[in-house]
């Protein structure tokens, strides 16, 4: 038993830590604010989330110690990381800065321009 | 020009309750674990920037109507009072007593005079920080 439970305990921990290595990776390697914060917000998101869920499997499989605390931090983080990302890309996006170089598609540009020329007929 | 952040503000609406509960939380199992009045005021100071954060003060302010000034000497008369108390048992001063109480649902529980000074503490801290936020984000 102790030992699947290790096993169980490591596989989620490692996970964890391989999404945030990539996450780090992402950060250095991707040409944008945009592309970076996609990469940051999603999958550090899931690596801490997966690193919490190994720490409550290990207290409670291995000390026996249900904590409930951890549970709650997971679906916190559930909720805000990715609201967290999407305010970054928003407000780097409203205060102009520049998509890269080789973006095809940029959907939001013309809502933008079409509410700015409203505002200044008002 | 307005911006339209209903994801931050749907978002805000579920997660200010999980940190005021969280809050209240640390408050109660300040005795036992670490926690306390101090890290559960903040708590709660921080769920109130985060509704500053994403509504407008005037929202804030009507939704929640707490004069904060009022809020931190209400804090500071409880300390005082439970400091106090301990004069009239002929004990020094700030002396704690506790109990042990037979509550209905909860059981036998530890009932301590000591959460009345936390209660106080915790008052003073929302209080304060909540009139530093307010009096720096008001001045337009």
């Amino acid at each position: 038993m102790i030992i699947l439970a290790n096993i169980l305990i490591v596989t989620t921990i490692l996970i964890g830590v391989i999404f945030l290595l990539v996450a780090a990776i992402g950060l250095i390697r991707l040409p944008d604010v945009y592309t970076r914060t996609h990469a940051a917000s999603k999958s550090a998101t899931l690596s801490v989330m997966f690193i919490l869920l190994g720490v409550f499997f290990h207290f409670w499989l291995i000390e026996g110690h249900v904590n409930t605390l951890v549970l709650l931090g997971i679906a916190f983080l559930f909720i805000t990381g990715p609201v967290g990302g999407h305010v970054i890309g928003r407000s780097a996006y409203l205060t102009g800065v520049k998509l890269w170089e080789d973006s095809v598609k940029d959907e939001l540009a013309p809502v933008i321009a079409e509410r700015k020329k409203r505002h200044e007929q008002k | 020009m307005k911006t339209n952040d209903v994801i931050l503000q749907t978002a805000t609406k579920v997660v200010f309750f999980i940190i005021i509960l969280f809050s209240i939380h640390i408050f109660f199992a300040g005795h036992y674990t670490p926690g306390g009045g101090f890290v559960g005021g903040l708590l709660t100071a921080s769920g109130i920037v985060l509704l500053l954060l994403a509504f407008d003060l005037k929202t804030v302010t009507t939704t929640l109507p707490i004069n904060y000034t009022v809020m931190t000497s209400i804090g500071l008369l409880i300390a005082l009072a439970t400091a106090a108390g301990s004069i009239f048992f002929n004990v020094p001063l700030l002396t704690h007593a506790f109990d042990y109480f037979d509550l209905p649902l909860l059981g036998k529980q530890s009932l301590h005079t000591a959460v009345f000074f936390d209660t106080g503490v915790y008052l003073v801290v929302v209080g304060v920080t909540m009139t530093i936020i307010q009096s720096i984000g008001d001045d337009d």
